[in-house]
């Protein structure tokens, strides 16, 4: 295929080793793409996990009542889809939960309807009274 | 005064010093950690986010989860502790002396000590901007605390001084708080962290970086209103009419790390270029009993590397109680280690002749960022003792050695060898070269 018929739909900045490689999308349309730049399996797979379903892992904090801090950072089950990000951070933000809270214990459960739960980061007491 | 006892005593309570802790136990002998602040597990606490713990329990966790599973492991062991504590003084007789609310002054005669007391962080004092002096001015970390632990905001809008990884980190963190980041201003002509947080922390967010511009001047007197930024040359002298405006209320500075090392120079241990403690191949410094590791000693880029790193201190520490304190032992000399071209410092300062027969473990960062590299050891007549191919070196990543002398066909010849990272000979383009 001529290189001008080829059309970029995106760019990837692979971040699996700091090489970098830009690996480009090209094809007609999102459905049938190939990908061109990439030096290794895994940088291919990146690329092709994050055309297809970008996800992150989501790490906030949330208000915590009656804790030794008013704050306990909390973190995604799994990674979560890029495009839900703010829908899920505004309904941590909104969410308060009760001390003591131990690492791993599940703070809201089946987040946005998406089999993703958010779990405590750490242990975290009372308030000494 | 009250006075205590423990074969090692351990100053502060981070990655470093629990991982050390929990070693030194484990030998059974007596610890006791010194900790300044209200609990245990150091700055990693405040690093909510993610990338944790690949390299120690092979998963991915957030700053919190790692620490905690030290912390976990330090309760189990009934290691006993101090919090709330500052020490003030540590002597070459290995005493230490601190102070807390409770007990005022304490004494604590130990056997070894390890320095574990992390960094601090470079602030606008160290790098001269001026200006006024008004509310708005934090260092990324100081910013970090606020927003993770205490539940401020220190601001609306930013600019971020510095593209480290505490900067970058905290430019995403704010965008999730509902904050604007206006820019990530970078000195140098490219980004000083991770590629990963790079792509991920700004380019995610259409947060541009700037690079080869610094802060000429802060705007405002009571409230940060702006700043005012500078084009660089090579020699990051300003270029005049470069000067752009930016609007913010805020202005974090992520301009680099200086180890926390008072109570070192005070004991009379040297400290040598990169800021850390002169240590040997046993993470000791130059004074005997006392060993070094984590920030304190170099600034690491994963916390994995920290926790290995100290429970190295921790068994040598252990190997040291057991075999050489309170004997008098003469060593056999010392081997100097050089930073060589494009090695910014390396540690170990020294190799004990002694210890050529076991493995030692080289630490150490670029100055500047290169491809297929060749680092390579050699002696002062310039033999080549050791070398080893690297597809590419960056000043944000620590760069890790593991060489044994005696396995190697050539010996060190001379009292010195240099540690050099220089273009590879043929240059070779391997399709899966990816470490």
């Amino acid at each position: 295929m001529a290189e001008s018929s080829k059309n970029v739909i995106k760019v990837i900045r692979c971040i699996v080793c700091p090489t970098g490689c830009s690996i480009k999308v090209i094809g007609k349309d999102i459905h049938n793409v190939s990908f061109e730049g990439y030096h290794c399996k895994r940088g291919l797979e990146y690329a092709e996990q994050e055309f297809r379903e970008p996800k992150r892992i989501l790490t906030t904090t949330m208000k915590v009542e009656g804790g030794a801090l008013p704050l306990i950072p909390v973190r995604t089950d799994i990674p979560l889809l890029k495009e839900k990000l703010n829908d899920a951070l505004l309904i941590i933000a909104q969410k308060q939960v009760k001390a003591p809270i131990e690492m791993g214990d599940v703070l809201i459960k089946n987040i946005l309807d998406m089999g993703i739960n958010i779990i405590a980061s750490r242990n975290l007491e009372k308030k000494a009274t | 005064m009250k006075s205590y006892k423990a074969d090692v005593v351990i100053i502060g309570s981070g990655a470093a010093g629990l991982a050390s802790a929990i070693v030194v136990k484990n030998a059974d002998l007596s610890v006791l950690i010194i900790e300044r602040d209200k609990e245990l597990g150091g700055i990693t606490l405040q690093c909510i986010h993610n990338g944790f713990g690949l390299k120690e329990f092979q998963e991915e966790l957030t700053g919190p989860e790692y620490i905690q599973r030290f912390i976990n492991q330090v309760m189990d062991l009934k290691i006993p502790y101090l919090l709330n504590t500052m020490v003030i003084e540590i002597t070459k007789d290995k005493i230490v002396y601190a102070v807390n609310n409770e007990e005022g002054l304490i004494e604590i005669q130990a056997k070894a000590i390890i320095l574990a007391m992390g960094c601090r962080e470079r602030t606008r004092g160290a790098i001269n901007i001026p200006g006024f002096r008004p509310a708005g001015i934090y260092t990324a970390g100081q910013a970090q605390r606020f927003v993770n632990i205490e539940g401020f905001l220190p601001g609306n809008s930013y600019v971020i001084l510095g593209s480290g990884d505490i900067g970058m980190i905290m430019a995403r963190r704010l965008t999730w708080e509902g904050c604007e980041v206006k820019a990530v201003v970078e000195i140098l002509p490219y980004v000083s962290g991770l590629l990963r947080n790079q792509v991920q922390c700004l380019e995610d967010y259409d947060i541009p970086l700037i690079t080869s511009y610094t802060v000429t001047k802060i705007h405002g007197k009571d409230r940060v209103q702006g700043v005012t930024i500078s084009k660089v040359d090579r020699n990051f002298d300003r270029i005049i009419g470069s000067e752009k405006f930016i609007e913010c209320d805020a202005l974090l500075l992520s301009v680099g790390l200086i180890p926390e090392n008072e109570l070192t120079l005070n004991a009379g241990a040297e400290l040598s270029k990169n800021g850390g403690p002169i240590v040997d191949n046993n993470l000791e410094t130059t004074i005997e009993g006392i060993f070094s590791c984590g920030n304190v000693l170099q600034v690491h880029d994963l916390v994995d590397l920290v926790s290995a790193e100290a429970q190295r201190a921790g068994k040598n520490a252990v190997e040291y109680i057991n075999t050489r304190y309170g004997k008098d032992i003469s060593p056999q000399g010392k081997i100097k280690c050089i930073a060589g071209d494009n090695v910014n410092y390396v540690k170990p300062d020294f190799i004990n002749k002694d210890d050529l027969s076991k493995d030692i473990i080289f630490t150490f960062r670029v100055n500047f960022p290169d491809r297929r590299v060749q680092i390579q050891v050699k002696d002062k007549e310039n033999n080549v003792i050791y070398k080893k191919k690297k597809v590419y070196v960056i000043p944000s990543e620590m760069v890790e050695l593991k060489i044994n002398f005696d396995e190697q066909e050539t010996n060190i010849k001379s009292d010195s060898i240099i540690i050099e990272v220089i273009p590879r000979p043929e240059v070779l383009i391997e399709e899966d070269e990816v470490l």
